[in-house]
């Protein structure tokens, strides 16, 4: 698989990061790279083996279900750039 | 060309859990806003989400309910996208491996002759969260953002395309909508978003076994919409294509007030929410005890119950349906025969004057006025002959009422059925004796002048004389 700069541009949209085109160059050279590097890992046969998704060997600790947190709102919105009547301001989003 | 409409459903159903999936905040609904939003649900930097287990076994009922393979190892992933309704960027969710994986559902579709049951199979089921809302309008140019959804547990519930018109998908919703109420794992509350469809439709020309390009309706809150909408959707896409036209795979909005669906502006990136496990969460272990501790826990199914009530009362398949339609229909209808009335007269009541009135209060089976055990109470004074059907209407109508228990009605009304021998006798020997005609037209062989005799004989005891006594008595003296 290979990328090219118009690759680089929509992944950096999509993750909602500025690059400008000598950053998009440099970038695309890294993650041929990593590219590179993973072609070769799927080279290795991994019939029968489970695909790893966690890196330890462990299983997810369950929470009862009990409320823990108190209401506090002024606390976190004291830090919040923009309020109003309890809700947190953002520029306008319409779908 | 005939055309054959394929839909597919995703609903979301909000599971009933006193917290969040991944803390420990409320997940009331209506509090004042933000007031349930903690660390976690704002996405602070450096908090953990910790998994609640009262969602894990919500989701274990569900795939016991609908016979599914549970998955011994389920993992968590990332789904990207930018939202300010979800202030992480990602949504944990589930991806290559469900809790839930491949069950199935009956469905019944249509009533009376037309009626048919069907097999609608479940893809999968897998647990996520909620997202917050946005509140439009508060401020020119801005949005407000409310997180007290943010993080509530949903299990999103996803079918195969086996759906062949809307009439089976509003059937396959209303059946889903009943059995997550039935098994407790979501409130069934609509208005408040605790259930939402939504509905993939596709047409392509009868017989075709490769599917169209499918076009999804979001976020449908009621049935009756659901319905509208498919149907609008698929008289559109049909016209669409026989005008020469191309179906492009899109999201719709349905417009309740013009009846019509919409296509969203679509987001200037195609969807790629680049799934991944999510290195913050570990797999999740469901061994075959948790699944056993969880069956022990399960309500009767709504399918066993149907056919118990066929087997041990003898009930009628529709009736047995009728009266398994909800868990509070049923819960009603076990609680009357526990009490040894007969079950054939309980469900006819159930699903007759009691659903009938109901309906006219635009009341639940559980605001009855009138409790199980007190509908036993008439239907024991049916059973035992003390009052006729008809007395029980009116008995039945003032308990609605709240005018007191069967039995002290009956005795105050004066309803109580003539079954005494003797008094029914005198009766039919009055009868006979003041309608002398109609006893030789009926000697003349026409039978309907006995039923006109009956007639006068009930209307002569006001109603209250045992009909079957009367019927026996006057066969008796005419010599039938």
């Amino acid at each position: 698989m290979s990328l090219n700069s118009a690759d680089i541009k929509r992944i950096a949209h999509l993750a909602r990061i500025e690059v400008s085109d000598a950053e998009a160059d440099a970038t695309l050279t890294k993650l041929t790279g990593i590219l590179g590097l993973i072609e070769q890992m799927q080279a290795v046969d991994t019939t029968g083996i489970v695909p790893m998704s966690h890196s330890q060997d462990v299983t997810q600790r369950l929470r009862d279900d009990v409320v823990t947190e108190t209401n506090q709102r002024e606390l976190f919105q004291s830090i919040a750039p923009a309020v109003e009547d309890g809700l947190y301001l953002v520029p306008k989003v319409i779908e | 060309m005939e055309w054959e409409v394929v839909i597919g459903l995703e609903t979301h159903t909000q599971l009933q859990t006193k917290t969040k999936i991944f803390s420990g905040a409320s997940t009331e609904f209506g509090s004042e806003p933000n007031t349930q939003a903690c660390v976690v649900s704002l996405a602070l930097p450096g908090v953990l989400p910790v998994l609640n287990r009262e969602a894990v076994k919500c989701a274990i009922k569900f795939g016991l309910a609908v016979n599914a393979e549970i998955a011994a190892r389920s993992v968590f992933a990332r789904k990207n996208y930018f939202y300010p309704d979800l202030p992480k960027g990602y949504q944990i969710s589930q991806y290559e491996l469900p809790v839930v994986g491949k069950g199935s559902m009956k469905i019944q579709v249509g009533t009376g002759d037309k009626a048919y049951e069907k097999v609608i199979n479940i893809t999968r089921a897998h647990l996520e969260e909620d997202a917050g809302k946005s509140v439009h309008g508060a401020q020119e140019g801005m949005s407000g953002i409310d997180l007290n959804r943010a993080g509530t547990p949903l299990l999103e519930i996803v079918t195969e395309p086996d759906m062949r018109s809307a009439a089976e998908a509003v059937a396959y919703a209303k059946k889903l909508h009943d059995l997550v109420q039935w098994i407790g794992i979501c409130d069934g509350n609509m208005q408040e978003g605790s259930f939402r469809c939504d509905v993939n439709v596709s047409v392509r020309p009868k017989g075709s076994d490769k599917l169209g390009t499918r076009r999804e309706i979001k976020n449908l809150n009621s049935f009756k919409f659901m319905q509208q909408a498919i149907e609008y959707e698929t008289q559109w896409q049909i016209e669409t294509l026989e005008d020469g036209g191309t179906i492009q795979q899109a999201t719709v909005l349905f417009n309740p007030d013009s009846g019509e669906t919409r296509a969203m502006r679509s987001k200037e990136e195609a969807n790629d929410y680049r799934y991944f496990p999510d290195p913050d969460l570990l797999p999740l272990a469901i061994s075959e005890n948790d699944i056993n501790t969880v069956k022990t826990e399960m309500p009767e199914l709504p399918e066993a119950m149907k056919a118990r009530f066929e087997a041990q009362y003898g009930l009628a398949h529709y009736d047995a349906n009728a009266l398994t339609s909800s868990r509070a229909t049923a819960d009603y209808f076990v609680a009357t025969v526990d009490t040894d009335c007969d079950a054939k007269l309980a469900a006819n009541w159930v699903m007759g004057s009691v659903s009938a009135k109901l309906n006219a209060d635009d009341k639940e089976i559980s605001e009855s006025p009138i409790s199980p055990s007190a509908l036993a109470s008439l239907i024991k004074r049916i059973q035992d002959g003390t009052i006729s059907n008809n007395a029980a209407k009116q008995v039945f109508e003032a308990m609605w009422a709240g005018e007191g228990d069967a039995d002290s009605i009956i005795e105050s009304k004066g309803l109580k059925q003539v079954s005494d021998t003797g008094a029914i006798e005198a009766i039919v020997d009055e009868v006979l004796a003041a309608n002398a005609a109609m006893v030789e037209e009926f000697k003349a062989g026409k039978e309907k002048a006995f039923n006109a005799l009956v007639g006068q004989a009930m209307k002569a005891s006001k109603g209250k004389a045992n009909p079957a006594q009367v019927n026996e008595i006057l066969k008796k003296k005419l010599g039938a």
